[in-house]
């Protein structure tokens, strides 16, 4: 059972720290698109780290499915999501700020 | 149109998880998280998510504002019957527990159909107050 716990505080642990390089990426980026490629790029494999963690502590039972439930939810929705915004950030015209500069 | 190819292809194959979701908030909502006003939430959510792209028309075919007009008060109609059926059946008014035999049948019963109630009503209400907005600027 130790290998279990080491390997769900592993994916637990990682996951946190994924998520949170994602929010330092969104806060210290300097425009639009760079902070949303922050936040898009780690927020799908945060999320499943940290599901797989938690799957890892419940072990094969009706929690594990229900986590596996809302990791496929995430899996479809995030990239959507990301791509919804960046979409209709382009879409509205704003430009990348490395277009602006040159 | 073609902009938001990704967007439609993913909603399409989300809209069916999300209603079958809203049935089981609907119908587990008495032994856990979940009741009538969140699974209307729920299934109004997947019909606008469906409105938002797809088109406010194609929407309306799904449910037309007529229909959910009716179904809001039949939700309403539901709730109070529940009500009035348990004051004629000898109890108090939503006194569940004359609906059944046993209490703990009658009580389970008489739950279920007023959160049905609750849902149907809260659903077409989103969907009401989502197409009046939504259509404001059509003729």
């Amino acid at each position: 059972m130790l290998a279990i716990d080491l390997l769900s505080w592993f994916c637990l642990i990682s996951g946190g720290l994924l998520g949170t390089i994602g929010a330092i990426g969104m806060h210290r980026f300097p425009d639009f698109y760079t902070r949303q490629h922050a936040a898009g790029v780690t927020d799908v494999l945060s999320a499943f780290l940290i599901l797989l963690g938690l799957g890892l502590q419940a072990g094969l039972t009706l929690a594990a499915f229900k986590l596996l439930l809302i990791f496929m939810f995430l899996y479809f929705t995030s990239p959507g999501a990301s791509h919804a915004v960046a979409n209709a950030a382009m879409h509205a015209g704003l430009k990348p700020m490395a277009d602006k500069q040159d | 149109m073609k902009h938001n190819l990704i967007l439609r292809v993913t909603a399409k194959t989300l809209i069916p998880p999300i209603i079958i979701f809203a049935l089981y908030v609907q119908f587990h909502g008495d032994f856990g998280p979940g009741g009538g006003f969140q699974a209307g939430v729920i299934l109004s959510a997947a019909i606008i998510l469906y409105s938002l792209l797809f088109g406010l028309d194609a929407a309306e075919k799904v449910i037309t504002p007529t229909v959910a007009r009716i179904l809001a008060s039949l939700g309403v109609l539901i709730y109070m019957g529940v009500g009035f059926a348990t004051v004629l059946l000898g109890g108090n008014y939503l006194d569940y527990s004359v609906l059944a035999d046993t209490q703990v049948a009658g009580q389970h019963l008489g739950i279920l159909l007023v959160e049905l109630g609750v849902g149907v009503t809260v659903c077409s209400v989103m969907l009401l107050i989502f197409f009046a907005f939504a259509g404001r600027g059509r003729p």
